[in-house]
């Protein structure tokens, strides 16, 4: 599974992408944020808020509930500035 | 429909010109081009569009699709660039088609409240003496885009 992060996130995390293996009980978006959080310090200071956290799974604006276990890529970035 | 999200400069009225050349039989169009500010008290040097291209097609052709169906329009284009601007460079261009006007210039509207908060670029600042800084979002961007949900327009 493909990670993607954008922006702010993409500066405090110090990474725009990277490649894991979540176990299969991870089964939600916000199951994989809890493992990347237990795997990872900037991570779990990163994900703190996570109502200022926006995810996408292949390319589609989810929420916190959506499953993950089919995904090729999930992608986490903070509110969107567009226009 | 048109939607475009890249990174090289493009021509406002020459695209507005394409998109109305292509108008045969309506009766309004509308443009809104949206350039880079750099105001006096708090002066830009460059900004910096940070993009989530797959998402942004997908994401600005339901925005472009919604506002169709919506204003009944009979066409729309959406570009969007992303990259490092300078003041005054167009970043976003919205042209919408319909048979009056008055649903030309709603949907004009509509898409670019849209776009603020529901398209995934994100904005980097950096004033004339090097600093940078992300552009928050805005509550009051929240705040445009929730009247189209309340049914107040």
């Amino acid at each position: 599974m493909r990670i993607l992060y954008f922006a702010s996130l993409r500066e405090r995390l110090n990474k725009g992408e990277e490649e894991v293996t979540p176990p299969t009980s991870v089964a939600t978006v916000s199951d994989l944020m809890d493992w990347l959080a237990a795997n990872d310090e900037a991570t779990a200071l990163a994900f703190e808020r996570r109502d200022v956290i926006r995810t996408a799974v292949d390319a589609r604006i989810v929420g916190p509930a959506a499953p993950v276990r089919n995904a090729a890529v999930v992608a986490f970035f903070p509110p969107m500035t567009g226009g | 429909m048109e939607v475009r999200v890249e990174e090289t400069p493009f021509d406002p009225g020459a695209e507005t010109n394409a998109f109305l050349a292509r108008s045969a039989s309506a009766g309004g169009a509308v443009t809104f081009t949206g350039l880079v500010r750099s105001g006096r008290d708090e002066p830009v040097s460059t900004l910096t569009l940070e993009c989530y291209r797959d998402l942004a097609l997908n994401q600005i052709g339901e925005i472009v699709a919604q506002a169709i169906e919506r204003f009944a329009l009979l066409d729309a284009t959406v570009i969007h660039r992303f990259g490092t601007l300078r003041p005054g460079e167009p970043i976003v261009q919205v042209m919408t088609l319909a048979p009056h006007r008055q649903a030309a210039f709603s949907a004009a509207e509509f898409l670019m409240d849209y776009l603020k908060t529901d398209s995934p670029f994100w904005k980097k600042e950096t004033a004339p003496g090097g600093k940078e800084h992300w552009v928050e979002a805005r509550a009051e961007d929240d705040a445009a885009r929730a009247r189209w949900q309340q049914g107040q327009k």
